[in-house]
C-alpha cells in the first residue's frame, strides 16, 4: 500500500553514460525499481525495519567517529583496495594484482564493450526480487558509479580486502561489485569500515563448478551511519560460499543476503555477530533458496543488545521439489543485556521437497544469571562474567568463519567492544 | 479423576469409537439433507443485514451494530498475505441467511423439530443420544444419555436448532444457548462482551462476519463454577452456496472453569461453500477455558472440486490474573483454511496453550497458527503445532509470539513440526517473534521432514498395509497434540487422522 512520503525520495533515475551493457542493465534496473517502487514502512517486508531514512532525499548527517583503535584485519597479508565515502582512492590502494587474480573498477570499465563483467552486472540483483522485491537493491545497479569488478581463475593465494572510509559528515555513497570464483578457482574477500553517511552497496557473487568464496567483513562503528547491504550469490556444482558479517554499532544497518544453490552439492554457510549498544538497529534478511538436489545451507545470526537497541533476523528457507535430500539450517538468537533492547524475528520455511532436513530455531532471553553466579563464585568479577557469557553465546557464529586468524581478530573485536561497553562507556 | 467418572469417560470412548468404526467412505459427511429452506435473497446489502437482524428478533442496537460492520465491510479488501490461493469469491453470489422452513416460528419446545433435522443429527453421528432431549421429551433431561453428559447446541447452516441440558446446566447456573437467544434473553451480557475480544472492525472476514452472523453458541459461566458438563456445538452447512457466519461467545466468570468442544461438517458440493466465523473468549481472574475443534468440513474431491473456504477469527482474551485459555484443534477438513485461535495474556500470571494439527490432503491448502500478545507479567505460553501436508496439498504454520515491553518474566516455548508426503505437496513456516524485555524467554523450535522409512519398514514388517503404517506413524508423529484433546474427542481424531490420509500412498 502507497503511503505519501513524507520527505522527497531520492533520485531513481539511471545514471547515464557507459557501454551500451551498462546502459541496458542500468535503464532495466531503472524500470524494476519504477514498477516495484521504493520501500514504504507499510511494507511486510519492511515490518520491523524503517526504510524512510535510507530512502529520503537527503542524506541524514553523520558525525565523523574515530575508534582509536588498530584497523580490522590491520595484520593480514591482504591486497588493500580503499575508497573514501564511496570514491575509490587509488593513492592509499594496493596494487590490485596477483596470480589467479583480475580485478578492475566499475568507473574504468564503464566505457569498455567488451569485459566479463557484462554478463554479471544486473544479472543477479534482477533475479532476486522473488519472492519479494529488493528495491534498494535496483536502486543501486540504476545508480552505482563506483565499485570493484574482481576475476578468480584458480586459488587466490591473498585474500581482497575492501576498505571504506568515512570522511563527510553526509556523504551518500553506493558502491555496486562483482565477484566472479571460475570452476575450481577460491577467493576470500574481507570487507571493512562504515563507508558513508550513508551506504548502500550491493555486491553480485557468481560461483563456478567447485568454486571457493570465502567473506568476512566487520561494518564499521561508527554510531550515526545508515547502511543497507545485498548480496546476491548464485552457486554452481559443489560451490562453497561462506560468509560472516561482525556489525558493532551504527544507526542503521539492513543487510540483505540472496542465496541461490543452483547446483547439486553446493554449499552455503552465512553467520553473524551484531552487537548493540544505545540507538541501533541492525538487520539480518537472509533468503536462501535450494534449487538443487544434495545441498546444504547453514544460517547462524547472534545478536547482543543493550540500551534501547533493536534486532531484526527475518530468515527463509525455500526448497524447490527438485532439491531433494536438502540440509538446512537456520538458528537466530539474542541476548538481550537490559530491558529495553527489542529482538524481532521472522525465520520462514517453505518447502516443497519431502526429503528433507530442515529445522530452524530462535530464542530471546537475558544472560544466565545462574551460570554469571557461578562464574562470579569462581571468583570473576560480574562485569566479566557477563561478557564471558556474551562471548560464548557469540562463539557458534564466529565458528563459521573458516580462517583461524581471522576468526581470532572478529573474537578479539568482539572482546574489545564488550570490555569498552560495560559501563555504558563507548 | 473418581470411578465414577472414570466410567463416564469409558461409556463414551466406547460410544465415540463405534460412531467413527461404522463408517468407511473417504468423507463421512457428505450428504444433505432433503429439507424445505427458507432463503433470504442472494447477495449481501443493508437490508439484508437487517432482515437477519429482525429474523432474529434482536433489539435495535444489535442492528445497528450490524450495520455499522457491514458499512465498515464495504470499504475493506479481502486479506491476500496468507499462502492460499483461490479464485476470488464472489460475496454477492451467497446466501446470508437460510433456514429449515419448520423453524420459521421458533419452536417452543424442542419436540416441534422437524424430525428431519434430527436424522441429520442422527447421520452426523453426534453422540447425540441427547435425541431424546432434543425431541424435547418431558424430564428425559434429568435421566442421563446412556451416562453421557455433553450437552449440546447444534447450529444447521444459519440456525441454531437446539440445545440440550439447558435446565440442568441452568440449576449450576450455566448459560448456555444460542447466541440469538442471548442476544434476547441476556441483552446485558452479550452487550458488555461482543465484540470486546474481536472488535467489529478486526479484520475482513470477522467484519463481514459481524455483520450477517445468523447463530451461534453463547456460553457463560458465573464465578466460581466449575461447569458440570462438557459443552459441544456441531456446525453444519447443508444448504448449496450457503454462507455460514456463526458466532460464539464464551465468557468464564472469576474462577470458573469450561470445556467446549466443536464440530464441524458440511455434504459434498461441486461449489465452495463460505465459511466465516468469529470465536470471542473471556476468561476473568483464576478462569480456565479449554476449547477444543474437530474441523471436519467437506474438503473437496480429488481433483480439488468443491470444499469450504474457512475463515475463521478466534480469539481469546485473558483478562483476568491467572486465567487460562487452551485452544487444541485438530483441522482435517475444509478446502482452504485460514485460521489463527490466539490469545491476548493481559491478566498477570495468565495462560495460553495451542495444540494444533492440520492436516492437507489432495489440493487442500491451510494456512493457520496461532498469536500469542504478552502483555501481562509472568504470562506463559505453549505453542505445538504438527502439520502434516499430502497430495498436492500447502500447509502452513503462521504465527506471532510478542512479549510487550511490560510483559516481565514471559515464557513461550513454540514447537512447530512438519511432515511431509510426497514431493507434490508443501510445508512452510512463517512464525513472527517480538521480544522487547529482557526478562522474557523465548524459544521456537521447527522442523521439516518426511516420513521415516525406517518406521515404515518396521510397521510393513509387522503385516501392516502401507496406508496403516503411515496412519500409525502420523498419530505418532501427532501424539502430544491428540493427548490434549478432551477424550470424547481424542479417539475420533485419530481416526480422522487416519481417514483424511486415505490415498496419500502408494
Amino acid at each position: 500500500m502507497a503511503v505519501p512520503a513524507t520527505r522527497p525520495a531520492l533520485p531513481t533515475d539511471p545514471l547515464p553514460g557507459g557501454a551500451k551493457w551498462l546502459r541496458t542493465a542500468r535503464d532495466a534496473a531503472a524500470g524494476r525499481l519504477a514498477a516495484m517502487g521504493l520501500p514504504q514502512p507499510r511494507d511486510e517486508y519492511w515490518k520491523f525495519t524503517r526504510p524512510d531514512s535510507l530512502t529520503q532525499a537527503d542524506v541524514p548527517a553523520a558525525a565523523l567517529f574515530d575508534p582509536r583503535e588498530a584497523p580490522v584485519f590491520g595484520e593480514v597479508d591482504r591486497i588493500r583496495l580503499v575508497f573514501v565515502d564511496g570514491v575509490f582512492a587509488p593513492d592509499q590502494s594496493d596494487d590490485p594484482a596477483g596470480e589467479n587474480l583480475e580485478i578492475a573498477r566499475l568507473a574504468e570499465i564503464a566505457e569498455t564493450d567488451i569485459h566479463w563483467a557484462a554478463g554479471l552486472f544486473g544479472r543477479l540483483e534482477a533475479d532476486g526480487h522473488s519472492p519479494v522485491a529488493r528495491p534498494l537493491a535496483a536502486l543501486n545497479t540504476a545508480r552505482a558509479s563506483d565499485g570493484v569488478a574482481i576475476r578468480a581463475t584458480g586459488p587466490v593465494a591473498k585474500p581482497v580486502s575492501l576498505i571504506y572510509l568515512h570522511k563527510s559528515e553526509t556523504s551518500d555513497a553506493i558502491l555496486h561489485h562483482l565477484v566472479k570464483v571460475e570452476d575450481g578457482a577460491s577467493l576470500t574477500l574481507l570487507e571493512n569500515g562504515p563507508a558513508a553517511a550513508r551506504f548502500n552497496k550491493c555486491m553480485e557473487v557468481e560461483l563456478g563448478d567447485g568454486a571457493a568464496f570465502n567473506h568476512v567483513r566487520a561494518q564499521g562503528r561508527d554510531h550515526e551511519r545508515r547502511a543497507v547491504t545485498h548480496a546476491f550469490a548464485r552457486l554452481g556444482q559443489g560451490a562453497s560460499y561462506k560468509s560472516f558479517t561482525l556489525t558493532a554499532n551504527g544507526r542503521l544497518t539492513r543487510n540483505e543476503q540472496v542465496i541461490t544453490l543452483a547446483g547439486a552439492g553446493a554449499t552455503a554457510h552465512v553467520a553473524g555477530a551484531a552487537l548493540g549498544d544505545g540507538a541501533f538497529h541492525q538487520d539480518d534478511t537472509v533468503f536462501v533458496h535450494h534449487a538443487a538436489p544434495d545441498c546444504e545451507s547453514r544460517q547462524v545470526f547472534k545478536k547482543v543488545l543493550r540500551n534501547g537497541a533493536t534486532g531484526v533476523f527475518q530468515g527463509k528457507i525455500l526448497v524447490d521439489s527438485v532439491a531433494q535430500r536438502t540440509d538446512g539450517y537456520q538458528i537466530a538468537q539474542a541476548l538481550l543485556l537490559d530491558g529495553d533492547s527489542q529482538f524481532l524475528v521472522k525465520p520462514e520455511l517453505e518447502i516443497y521437497a519431502d526429503d528433507v532436513k530442515c529445522s530452524h530455531g530462535s530464542t530471546s532471553g537475558g544472560v544466565d544469571v545462574d551460570a554469571r553466579f557461578y562464574l562470579m563464585s569462581r571468583g570473576i568479577p560480574r562485569a566479566e562474567a557477563e561478557d564471558l557469557l556474551v562471548l560464548s553465546f557469540l562463539a557458534e557464529a564466529i565458528a563459521e568463519i573458516e580462517d583461524a586468524t581471522l576468526a581470532a581478530e572478529i573474537h578479539s573485536r568482539l572482546a574489545a567492544w564488550l570490555e569498552r561497553h560495560r559501563s555504558g562507556r563507548r | 479423576m473418581t470411578t465414577v467418572e472414570t466410567e463416564i469417560r469409558e461409556g463414551v470412548d466406547r460410544e465415540t469409537v463405534e460412531t467413527v468404526q461404522s463408517v468407511g467412505e473417504r468423507y463421512k459427511h457428505g450428504w444433505s439433507t432433503d429439507i424445505e429452506m427458507e432463503f433470504a435473497p442472494k447477495g449481501l446489502n443493508p437490508d439484508i443485514v437487517r432482515l437477519i437482524s429482525d429474523k432474529n428478533g434482536e433489539p435495535g442496537w444489535m442492528t445497528e451494530w450490524r450495520l455499522a460492520a457491514y458499512e465498515r465491510w464495504t470499504g475493506m479488501r479481502e486479506p491476500e498475505w496468507a499462502m492460499v490461493n483461490y479464485p476470488p469469491v464472489d460475496y454477492q453470489e451467497q446466501y446470508y441467511y437460510a433456514k429449515p422452513k419448520s423453524m420459521m416460528e421458533r419452536p417452543k419446545s424442542l419436540d416441534e423439530v422437524d424430525p428431519k433435522l434430527l436424522e441429520t443429527y442422527a447421520k452426523l453421528g453426534i453422540p447425540l443420544k441427547e435425541q431424546m432431549i432434543l425431541a424435547g421429551v418431558e424430564g428425559a433431561e434429568a435421566a442421563p444419555a446412556e451416562g453421557r453428559k455433553v450437552a449440546v447446541d447444534a447450529v444447521f447452516d444459519s440456525v441454531s436448532v437446539g440445545t440440550t441440558f439447558q435446565a440442568e446446566l441452568a440449576k449450576a447456573g450455566v448459560i448456555f444457548c444460542s447466541i440469538s437467544e442471548a442476544v434476547r434473553d441476556h441483552p446485558d451480557l452479550v452487550r458488555k462482551y461482543l465484540g470486546s475480544v474481536v472488535p467489529p472492525t478486526d479484520n475482513y472476514f470477522a467484519t463481514l462476519n459481524s455483520a450477517v452472523f445468523s447463530d451461534g453458541s453463547f456460553v457463560y459461566v458465573p464465578p466460581g463454577v466449575r461447569c458440570p458438563m462438557e459443552l459441544s456445538t456441531y456446525f453444519r452447512i447443508n444448504a448449496e452456496n450457503t454462507g455460514q457466519f456463526e458466532r460464539t461467545l464464551i465468557i468464564a466468570d472469576k474462577g470458573s472453569y469450561v470445556s467446549y468442544l466443536e464440530g464441524c461438517t458440511a455434504p459434498q458440493r461441486d461449489t465452495h461453500q463460505l465459511h466465516a466465523a468469529v470465536v470471542e473468549l473471556i476468561a476473568e481472574e483464576d478462569a480456565e477455558i479449554k476449547y477444543s475443534t474437530v474441523q471436519n468440513w467437506y474438503p473437496g474431491d480429488e481433483n480439488g472440486v468443491g470444499g469450504i473456504y474457512n475463515f475463521v477469527t478466534k480469539r481469546a482474551d485473558c483478562r483476568g490474573d491467572r486465567s487460562k485459555v487452551m485452544w487444541t484443534q485438530v483441522e482435517t477438513g475444509s478446502a482452504v483454511t485460514w485460521k489463527y485461535p490466539s490469545c491476548i495474556l493481559r491478566g498477570n500470571e495468565s495462560q495460553g496453550e495451542f495444540y494444533s494439527i492440520a492436516i492437507t490432503n489432495n489440493w487442500q491448502q491451510a494456512d493457520t497458527g496461532t498469536k500469542m500478545v504478552h502483555l501481562g507479567r509472568n504470562t506463559r505460553s505453549r505453542i505445538v503445532s504438527k502439520g502434516i501436508s499430502a497430495g498436492h496439498a500447502q500447509n502452513t504454520y503462521r504465527g506471532l509470539v510478542s512479549m510487550h515491553p511490560r510483559a516481565q518474566g514471559g515464557r513461550n516455548y513454540t514447537q512447530c513440526d512438519s511432515l511431509l508426503i510426497g514431493d507434490k505437496c508443501g510445508a512452510h513456516t512463517v512464525p513472527y517473534i517480538e521480544v522487547k524485555n529482557n526478562s522474557s524467554r523465548v524459544e521456537h523450535e521447527a522442523t521439516t521432514s518426511k516420513v521415516d522409512d525406517d518406521q515404515l519398514f518396521y510397521c510393513r514388517s509387522r503385516g501392516m498395509d502401507e496406508e496403516e503404517a503411515v496412519a500409525l506413524v502420523v498419530n505418532g508423529f501427532c501424539k502430544e497434540v491428540l493427548q490434549a484433546l478432551p477424550m470424547e474427542f481424542a479417539m475420533e481424531a485419530q481416526q480422522l487422522v487416519a481417514i483424511s490420509l486415505e490415498g496419500s500412498v502408494g
